[in-house]
């Protein structure tokens, strides 16, 4: 680690590549955070099963483009596929959790994500997959910082879809009903507003969204079956640090979360990336609580 | 007589809310005391403040002359002061007889002493208590399954088992059945009377308070309006105001 | 305890000391059964009895399983005092683990520790994976059990059967004392229990670590018996064992004494039993398992047996007194 650091110190430019790398990938995380802070504000529901809706997504999006389809055609294909798989999800199975201690809606969602996750391994085999599209790198600082660009335009489309997302809940009626929902699910049935429509359009879409974010992963990245915990961990930690509310706070935290496991995979190995993540979200949570204790408060 | 507990200008606020500003209370050692306000007077937050259920933004509170207001919930209690909640808590899934087991002081138990099966000692307590209010026939059944009015009087004997210096009642005849008020109350004198235990009661029955009660204090917005013997703060016109007024 | 209970506890160490004997190719089965055993008893000590659902209790095998397998790789003894040594030393190691942890986070509510024990018991096979200290990614071999082929079957058979009977009857009586009723009482409201004095962190801690060092020894043995200990498949294997030890918690009934035995044993046969039909299909089999108990049956078999026979299975009775 030390001449990694070393390297950092030395050669400011591979910083620079660490944290732009981890900008673009960042926007992807973001993106899954957004809907599980979605189904988390309007049903108190934690979807365990978010990472493993990303896997789905990319593996939409690999299979468009073995049919020799432009992978970014994948996108709008992996977004609506998982939109029913999601609608599907909770007609099934997340009704049921919905209205009950928060700890069940865990261990359902977690029961789903590993019936995934193993179907896909047996289905398409644990190897890796991706499905990039050749647009070359750019390069800058003498050719230390290098972005390809599939990722950039990645990270493009995933701000992109945010904002349409956004855009969709802050302006049209379903949107209305689903902000109106989440303040107060109640109130908002009293006035007329179909609770459990709302819930299932709300988990539908978000599994839309990590369709989205998996069809992006598939092409500036890699995937295969078991992607699915890590992402569901990103989108947990990058929530519980912004704050379920907080739409632009998850956009940053997202981010950075991106530019914090480059430098750490970096400084620490690539084979220790995945457990620098887990272990941030465990010292995430453990700070976010001791600073709610001295009010006397706990995580709700 | 000497103070057992000691509110000095205590405020409180949530939000924009002040909802305890500047209040202050003496409960002496020994006696019954009295809280009550209209709704929204801000008296379970003085409970909640005193019990050490969220920090005070000013003031101090002592207890046998030691500052608590820094204390969480379970300090506060292991010293001896304790709280009953409105809307009664129990544990559910617990025999009564294991209620009041898992009741028994805790400041002095070891590490190792917790180890231990419940000493016959507790169980003489425990059924005495349970006999006390009235439960004994129900001591093997699950908490859970109590009537409202019944876990109230569990709840209760709990607080009994673990021999506070100052209990804190809140609302203790809320839901109870009319006919069993006098019962409560008789109880209650009791165990002030008998087991020395100083209570600082909230209530919204007046013909209750005013009977148990030695001193009464009136809160108001926040704010203590009145402050003495129950017929002086019965006779006083912005109590009754505070109440006619409110709502 | 009562009548039925004794007999049922003989029936099964007569069973259990037969068995091996009697069905000699069975032995690694066997003792696995011991093992399931011993999984779900201690996940229920935290998740059943006190509330606190953990998704990482695999951390404590994997911590022992590697603890025993260096200590016999490095201490230089003949095999079976390397192996007590290591697994003691396994023991303490999962023990002591728990208390950094837990004094970490269990003061996180419900979900929170459920994610948060999930997110250790990954990084752990994470950690151990890369390190090579412990053999990374290859992870380490214990020394080979001396003796017959069928041998090593047999003492674990009965090595796993007598920890398993000591956490039964530890357990048991555990469950009676202010320790069991404080971890009663944090389940069924964890804020009165605070508020009546209970110094809720401290039962948590002790039960985590007493669940740790039984999961720690156990790991030290497992890695013995089956020869090798692989980071992702033996050692933190969250997504078999790891998960197991909760579904057989729950399936059998959470929160008693005889649920997780039933669930273990009930779990482990049926999977005996179908695993040459399911093979590759099995851990979709448990997503789908996971799945169905928590909608459908949540209270398990115990639990729903109680609401059938409520005489039969613990009843509790007004007295007439």
């Amino acid at each position: 680690m030390w001449s990694n650091l070393q390297i950092l110190l030395q050669a400011p430019a591979f910083g620079v590549d660490l944290a732009v790398n981890g900008v673009l990938v960042g926007a992807v995380f973001a993106l899954v955070a957004f809907g599980m802070a979605l189904v988390w504000g309007v049903m108190n529901v934690i979807n365990v099963a978010q990472g493993e809706l990303v896997m789905l997504g990319g593996y939409v999006t690999w299979l468009v483009s073995r049919l020799g389809v432009n992978p970014f055609a994948g996108l709008p294909v992996s977004m609506a596929v998982l939109f029913v798989v999601g609608w599907l999800m909770y007609r099934i199975v997340v009704f049921r959790v919905v209205d009950r201690d928060m700890f069940i809606s865990v261990l359902a969602t977690f029961g789903l994500g590993i019936l995934l996750a193993q179907l896909i391994n047996q289905v398409f085999g644990s190897d890796l997959r991706t499905a990039s599209p050749d647009l070359g790198t750019l390069l800058f600082m003498n050719g230390i910082v290098s972005v390809g660009v599939v990722k950039l335009a990645a990270f493009v489309l995933a701000l992109l879809v945010g904002v349409l997302l956004w855009l969709f809940i802050k302006f049209s009626r379903l949107g209305q009903a689903i902000r109106a929902t989440a303040q107060n699910p109640r109130a908002a049935r009293i006035l007329g507003v179909e609770t459990d429509h709302v819930f299932a359009f709300t988990f539908a879409l978000n599994a839309a969204l990590c369709g989205a974010a998996g069809s992006l992963a598939v092409m500036a990245y890699t995937i295969h079956p078991y992607i699915g915990l890590p992402y569901t961990v990103r989108s947990f930690m990058i929530v519980v640090t912004a704050g379920v509310g907080n739409l632009p706070g998850v956009v940053v935290a997202g981010l950075g979360l991106g530019v914090a496991e480059n430098f750490a995979g970096f400084l620490l190995g690539a084979q220790f990336q995945v457990a620098f993540v887990f272990l941030l979200m465990v010292l995430v949570l453990v700070v976010r609580s001791r600073l709610l204790r001295h009010q006397r408060k706990y995580l709700e | 007589m000497s103070a057992l507990l000691e509110v000095d200008a205590v405020s409180k606020r949530f939000g924009g809310v002040v909802a305890n500003n500047a209040v202050s209370i003496t409960v002496g050692a020994g006696m019954i005391v009295g809280l009550i306000g209209p709704n929204g007077s801000g008296k379970t937050t003085l409970f909640n403040s005193i019990a050490g259920a969220h920090p005070i933004d000013n003031g101090s509170i002592r207890f046998e002359g030691h500052e608590i207001s820094r204390l969480r919930t379970g300090a506060i209690a292991r010293r001896g002061l304790l709280r009953t909640f409105q809307q009664t808590r129990i544990y559910g899934g617990m025999s009564c007889l294991e209620n009041l087991y898992i009741s028994v002081p805790q400041s002095g138990m070891g590490w190792l002493e917790s180890l231990r099966r419940p000493p016959p000692e507790a169980h003489e307590d425990a059924e005495e208590l349970l006999g006390f209010v009235g439960l004994r026939s129900k001591r093997r059944l699950p908490a859970g399954e109590l009537s409202f009015g019944q876990q109230k009087l569990l709840e209760l004997a709990m607080a009994l088992m673990n021999r506070p210096r100052l209990l804190l009642l809140d609302e203790p005849t809320a839901g109870i059945n009319p006919t069993l008020i006098n019962g409560l109350i008789d109880r209650l004198r009791r165990i002030n009377a008998d087991l020395g235990v100083t209570l600082l009661v909230i209530e919204h029955n007046m013909r209750v308070i005013m009977n148990l009660a030695e001193h009464i204090y009136c809160l108001a917005h926040g704010e203590i309006l009145a402050s003495g013997e129950p017929d002086a703060v019965r006779a006083d016109s912005r109590v009754l105001d505070a109440y006619l007024g409110a709502g | 305890m009562n009548r039925k209970e004794t007999t049922l506890c003989v029936a099964l160490l007569a069973a259990g000391l037969i068995a091996p004997v009697a069905f000699s190719a069975y032995t690694s089965q066997i003792a696995f059964l011991w093992v399931m055993v011993i999984f779900a008893l201690t996940w229920d000590m935290l998740g059943g009895h006190a509330g606190y659902n953990s998704f990482g209790n695999v951390l404590f095998f994997g911590v022992g399983a590697y603890t025993c397998a260096v200590i016999q790789r490095d201490a230089g003894l003949s095999y079976f005092t390397a192996l007590f040594l290591g697994l003691g030393a396994a023991g303490v190691m999962a023990a002591v683990t728990a208390v950094v942890f837990g004094l970490a986070i269990l003061d996180l509510r419900g979900h929170y520790f459920a994610i948060a024990t999930l997110g250790l018991g990954i990084a752990g096979g994470e950690i151990a994976a890369g390190w090579r200290y412990v053999g990374a990614g290859s992870g380490l071999v214990p020394p080979l059990y001396p003796g017959q082929l069928g041998d090593r079957g047999l003492f674990f058979s009965y090595l796993f059967l007598a920890l398993a009977a000591a956490v039964f009857v530890l357990f048991r009586r555990l469950y009676r004392t202010q320790f069991g009723l404080a971890l009663h009482a944090i389940r069924d409201n964890e804020d009165k229990a605070e508020a009546m004095g209970l110094h809720t962190t401290r039962y948590k801690v002790t039960g985590w670590s007493i669940s740790a060092f039984f999961l720690g020894i156990t790991g030290g043995g497992v890695g013995n018996l089956i020869g090798f200990i692989d980071p992702h498949d033996v050692a933190f294997a969250g997504s078999t064992y790891g998960v197991w030890m909760l579904l057989m918690a729950i399936l059998g009934g959470k929160g008693t004494i005889w649920g997780p035995v039933l669930g273990a044993f009930v779990f482990h046969i049926t999977q005996e039993l179908f695993w040459t039909y399911l093979l590759g299909w099995q851990r979709v089999a448990m997503g789908v398992l996971i799945v169905l108990i928590v909608m459908f049956f949540p209270q398990g078999i115990l639990g729903w047996a109680r609401e059938r026979w409520p005489q039969r299975f613990g009843a509790t009775v007004e007295d007439r007194s």
